[in-house]
């Protein structure tokens, strides 16, 4: 027989493999689904995980190349005074930006985004101080916080914040999500490989006579193992294909808040769904696959030997 | 094509099924082991299919000596070895064709030329027209007939039959040792397990007879009552 029909019949025993066992799932549908949903499922709690630390890394990344100083003035302070400090302040090298925010302004903000709108109206006056929100040049905590301080000493100042903090914090959490997501991963990954390592050690249950007679016959272990790693694929492409349908359904259905969230928090958009969900759940498709076949595979190395024709 | 040099088996347990037993099949020749149940006649052929591993002694098969066979290497000597069982082992979840097909997809052969040579065998043993029924349907007789074109549709040199009989009337057994008689007639090795001391006294071939694990007596006629030696 010369090679490119070898090659051929190769495939073909490896198409009509991989059909039987598609239909042998179809058969036990209930089964399947219940193996596949599981599969699913796990695969979907690190991947939500994921979405969400990087749906807020997207949120936070409008603040990160900004720590933001926000000045108070007295309420005393004239407008002179504060035109003069205005004045200075932007000439300041280590400032890039400023931004005047009136009493006026500030109570208009206030209003809009609290849902309050009616308690500063109520008041007899605007409560509210006026500020400065400037935009040092360094990120660097030290030097900002350095700046806040000399800014603090001024006369004119009521308070200082800087959100440098904020966005530190921010930048801890989301790394601390990244590794929680990375943890919860794994741990799955191994569950995913015992249920469908139960399940495969089921089905060679199930087909233990004909087990038999293919290895009394001069049936390799690789022929032998073939349609059982491919129920594995087979159910892991069928969990991945619903938990990913589980994650896009999810994440459209929070997208509208989020973006909300987003414009509050300095108006930055978040990124197209459509570059990093089709990654993510493109992924999850594949890992579940890679983790069906795996599981399988190990099951296969145990159970298949106990199957010795006697 | 078979030969077995002082080979002794003993079960894990204490058992001891062949001792010291001596014998050579030619190239193409056919003989029957015959003896009572329990004489070792299932070990003997278990020990050729390398389903079992000789105690003492050497097993030789078609030039392999499968004391030393490495263990991924028992599929392709099973490939050469044609089996048909008492009980046959169908796979009823499948065509009578798919059944004899087996060892062809197993060996990885062009499906076209496996096809053609699956019809060849199911012609050979009777049954071309029952090619798409399910062997559940087919009577005793038949599902044996399809066991013995699974085993010979590779076209092995050697072809072991374990009381290939066992279950069927006379005239069936008849029928299915003359199948076998052909099938050595084209040069074939066979080698056949059986009890059926007035069938195979019949086929005129050499005969076998164990007695507790040794054998006692070689040639064409069955050693009467198993105690005489010969040879």
């Amino acid at each position: 027989m010369n090679s490119g029909k070898r090659t051929r019949s190769w495939l073909q025993e490896h198409r009509e493999t991989a059909a039987d066992s598609l239909q042998r799932l179809w058969r036990q549908r209930l089964g399947s689904l219940m193996t596949m949903s599981v599969i699913g499922i796990a695969l979907l709690l690190p991947a939500l995980l994921l979405t969400g630390v990087s749906t807020l890394a997207t949120l936070g990344s409008g603040l990160q190349d900004s720590a933001r100083i926000s000045l108070y003035l007295e309420t005393g302070v004239s407008a002179e005074r504060r035109d003069a400090l205005r004045g200075e302040l932007a000439a300041d090298e280590r400032i890039r930006g400023l931004t005047y925010i009136s009493p006026e302004q500030a109570a208009e903000d206030f209003s809009r985004y609290s849902g309050f709108g009616d308690v500063i109206s109520a008041l007899p006056e605007n409560p509210l101080p006026a500020t400065l929100e400037l935009l040092p040049v360094s990120t660097d905590p030290q030097t900002v916080e350095a700046l806040a301080d000399e800014l603090a000493d001024r006369p004119e100042t009521a308070l200082v914040q800087v959100d440098l903090a904020w966005v530190q914090r921010l930048d801890a959490l989301l790394e601390l999500g990244r590794r929680v997501a990375l943890a919860l991963a794994l741990i799955i990954a191994v569950a995913v490989l015992f249920i469908v390592g139960n399940t495969i050690r089921l089905a060679i249950e199930n087909r233990r006579d004909e087990i038999m007679v293919v290895k009394l016959i001069g049936g390799t272990d690789a022929f032998v193992s073939r349609p059982f790693l491919y129920t594995g694929a087979w159910c892991g492409l069928g969990g991945g294909l619903l938990g990913s349908a589980l994650l896009l359904l999810l994440y459209a259905l929070m997208k509208a808040p989020l973006q909300q969230l987003s414009t509050q928090y300095g108006g930055v958009a978040l990124e197209d769904p459509a570059i990093a969900m089709p990654l993510l759940s493109g992924g999850l498709v594949a890992v579940s696959t890679a983790l069906g076949w795996l599981g399988a595979l190990l099951s296969v190395r145990q159970h298949l030997d106990a199957i010795e024709p006697r | 094509m078979i030969r077995f040099d002082h080979v002794a088996k003993q079960y894990p347990g204490g058992h001891v099924a062949l001792r010291g037993v001596d014998f050579e099949l030619a190239d193409g020749e056919m003989a029957f082991i015959t003896g009572r149940s329990g004489a070792g006649k299932s070990t003997l052929l278990k020990l050729i299919m390398r389903m079992e591993k000789s105690s003492q002694g050497q097993v030789i098969v078609d030039g392999r000596n499968l004391s030393r066979l490495p263990r991924r290497q028992i599929p392709l000597l099973r490939r050469r070895i044609g089996v048909v069982f008492q009980d046959h082992q169908l796979l009823f979840d499948r065509s009578v064709f798919d059944n004899v097909m087996l060892p062809l997809r197993i060996c990885g052969h062009d499906r076209y030329e496996a096809a053609r040579r699956v019809r060849a065998a199911l012609d050979k043993v009777g049954l071309l027209g029952k090619e798409r029924l399910n062997p559940i349907v087919l009577s005793g007789g038949e599902q044996q007939r399809v066991g013995i074109a699974r085993a010979v549709v590779n076209r092995p040199r050697i072809i072991l039959a374990d009381e290939p009989t066992g279950n069927l009337d006379p005239e069936l057994s008849a029928e299915i040792m003359t199948l076998f008689d052909q099938f050595n007639r084209i040069g074939v090795s066979v080698l056949i397990a059986s009890h059926d001391l007035r069938l195979i006294t019949r086929m005129q071939h050499r005969i076998l007879t164990l007695d507790d694990g040794r054998l006692v007596s070689d040639g064409v006629t069955p050693a009467a009552n198993g105690t005489e030696r010969s040879s």
